[in-house]
């Protein structure tokens, strides 16, 4: 097994020891894009493992960063009410902000709401046989609502600003160094916990069904097998590692406002895992990295070019690479192979022979 | 009684931008079955080719400033339906079998197109400004109806009584919806699909360079117009059921009443939501739409 991948425990190793080797900005934009490879990984599940294209991601991500978000505003604030509410009237903390007062309802909600929302949109479109596009463009209209409503709420989500302004998690400054190497590790466990448990997942039982799911439903629907199921599992699933991914991007990068979640953000989502490879999990997260690389070093040096660069590389990955860099590597690696094959043939023919005597 | 007839107006003007916006969509996703994100774009395109008109006008023309709007609303159409046509004969065309990637793809084009819109015309909003003909409105029994919603409205029952018009009583239309109900038996047939293909992509995309032309008689334009309304044209189309015109018309002013009389009795953020939630609870009793062409296959 260590043998046969690696090139993963590489991988993986790099991104334990990056705290030695890069600078602290680097570091921290490199924490921020294995953020995004969490959320690369859930949609890699549910696009390229069971064909259901959501187009609402950012708002599974938005949800669990607000949630992580909040705790930390109240943090900040010291038992006053936070500044914007200030700001906007507000006299006395809204209901639903006390429970985030304890940081293990706030990490739990992270995940609980994203999972929970997810679940109901889910579960009311595909027990009805809503797929494919309709619920790509049902998903995105998710995204809609949830902008509007958090940008028309200013009182309580702090609108079009978002939530910012943090100090401390747990006591611990978020802007000293340590603090932000611990995160980092921590970020990296969870992103190698979610892939291990997401690899696991797609080679069992379970995962074949799901690739059952994406190839033909109905097929699957006539084996007894009921694909709702399966798909709002998996679904929510995604959702829960992007709820992940929202609450350790805040606490890194110490920011989310509803740009973040929005359509734009949400269908760029989509795209790292084009790019990657959207059937394969180490894909998803190469390509969040990758893309991402691509894309502070476009908006850095020529911030005209990059939505034109992003444009075309939309039509690029979808015309010329469907598979992504991970089909790229793996066509390579086929072509090795049938040369090896190739010269082996002739004398495995013989021994083919000689054992049927 | 007045308050109930003037959102009642409101609404059914909503409605018919929605429908505007929309049913360009519901010609390419009826009958290709292909996500245009770009439509939201091709609205844009619609929108500046009228600013030009106008300012061409101005400057060449200034005395004959008040009739500018009727040359460009034809520009318009046909300057979408060429960007359409060619989108469609270089990208659209090898994605037929793959909707979620002609979903990607297309939202790459509309990239482009933004940014392209943002270097030539300029990142801030242009105004155009409306005809005189245009301004005022008539008052009945206190109330004022502007001449413009009017205006918009009958633009849109007479581009929708032409498109009706054209998809039923016209060769080229027969065609169009035998493709859009059995593909492989038309094609068996002797029909050309991919020509058939082709102009009705351009067909529909000129729909969004109208939509684009009436949106500047309502407010500023910009280069993320376009975003700002795909997402409410396609669920215009999701609700109105796919493949007949009469479902977008439905789809369009149903949104369009829930929408104003929502937002009238709570705010303008709820009645999104609130809008949203209803289509989702529609969609439980009828998963296909409102109107939606009846078939016996699976998939």
């Amino acid at each position: 097994m260590i043998k046969k991948n690696w090139m993963y425990w590489l991988f993986f190793l790099a991104l334990f020891l990056a705290p030695f080797y890069l600078t602290e900005f680097r570091l921290s934009l490199l924490g921020k894009f294995l953020c995004f490879a969490m959320i690369a990984i859930g949609i890699s599940l549910i696009w390229g493992y069971t064909g259901i294209l959501s187009l609402g991601h950012g708002v599974y991500f938005g949800l669990g960063a607000y949630c992580m978000a909040m705790y930390l505003k109240l943090e900040a604030s010291g038992g006053r009410l936070p500044d914007f509410m200030e700001w906007s009237g507000v006299n006395k903390l809204p209901w639903f902000w006390k429970p985030f007062e304890q940081p293990v309802i706030a990490i739990s909600s992270a995940i609980i709401v994203p999972v929970l929302l997810a679940m109901f949109l889910s579960y009311f479109t595909f027990r009805n046989r809503i797929k494919g596009v309709y619920f790509s463009l049902l998903s995105q209209a998710i995204v809609v609502v949830f902008v509007t409503l958090f940008i028309g709420k200013q009182e309580w989500t702090g609108g079009t600003n978002g939530l910012t302004n943090f100090s401390t998690v747990f006591g611990f400054s978020l802007s000293s160094p340590l603090t932000q190497i611990v995160l980092y590790l921590l970020t990296v466990v969870l992103l190698l916990s979610m892939f291990l448990f997401s690899r696991w997942l797609t080679r069992s039982r379970f995962g074949r069904v799901l690739v059952a799911i994406r190839d033909s439903e109905n097929r699957v629907r006539f084996l007894g097998f009921n694909p709702t199921t399966y798909k709002v599992f998996v679904y929510s699933l995604s959702a829960a590692f992007a709820g992940i991914a929202g609450a350790m991007f805040v606490l890194q990068v110490g920011l989310i406002s509803p740009a973040m979640m929005g359509i734009i953000p949400s269908i760029e989502m989509v795209l790292w895992v084009a790019v990657g490879g959207r059937s394969s999990l180490i894909g998803a997260i190469i390509g969040a990295i990758v893309t991402n690389g691509a894309k502070s070093f476009f908006s850095e040096n020529y911030p005209d070019i990059w939505l034109l660069f992003l444009g075309g590389l939309f039509i690029a990955v979808v015309l010329f690479l469907p598979n992504g860099l991970a089909g790229v590597y793996q066509s390579v690696k086929q072509r090795k192979k049938q040369g090896e094959v190739r010269a082996n043939e002739a004398s495995s023919h013989v021994l083919q022979r000689v054992s049927r005597f | 009684m007045s308050v109930f007839v003037t959102q009642l107006f409101n609404g059914l003007s909503l409605g018919s931008i929605m429908l505007f916006i929309a049913i360009g969509l519901a010609i390419t996703f009826g009958l290709m079955g292909v996500i245009n994100m770009a439509h939201g774009e091709l609205i844009m395109v619609g929108a500046y080719a009228t600013y030009v008109v106008q300012q061409f006008f101005a400057q060449y023309a200034p005395q004959s400033m008040d009739y500018y709007y009727i040359i460009a609303i034809p520009v318009s159409f046909f300057v979408s339906a060429l960007l359409g046509l060619g989108l469609e004969k270089s990208l659209i065309r090898h994605l037929y079998h793959r909707p979620l990637d002609s979903l990607l793809a297309t939202w790459g084009v509309s990239l482009i197109l933004q940014q392209m819109a943002r270097t030539i015309f300029g990142a801030p909003n242009v105004a155009v400004l409306p005809p005189e003909w245009l301004d005022g409105g008539v008052r009945v029994a206190g109330m004022v109806f502007p001449y413009k919603r009017l205006f918009i409205l009958a633009f849109v029952a007479v581009s929708i009584f032409v498109l009706y018009m054209y998809l039923n009583k016209t060769a080229a239309g027969r065609r169009i919806r035998a493709v859009t109900l059995n593909r492989d038996m038309a094609a068996c047939l002797g029909i050309s699909t991919q020509k058939v293909d082709a102009y009705a992509f351009a067909i529909g995309s000129g729909f969004a360079g109208l939509a684009g032309c009436a949106l500047t008689l309502i407010g500023p334009i910009g280069p993320t117009i376009g975003t700002y309304y795909i997402v409410d044209a396609f669920m215009v189309v999701i609700l109105g059921g796919v493949g007949k015109v009469i479902g977008t018309v439905l789809g369009a002013f149903g949104i369009g009443l829930i929408g104003t009389l929502t937002e009238y009795s709570t705010s303008a953020t709820m009645a999104k939501v609130i809008t949203f939630a209803l289509i989702i609870v529609f969609l439980q009793w009828k998963p296909s739409g409102l109107v939606s062409m009846k078939t016996r296959s699976l998939d």
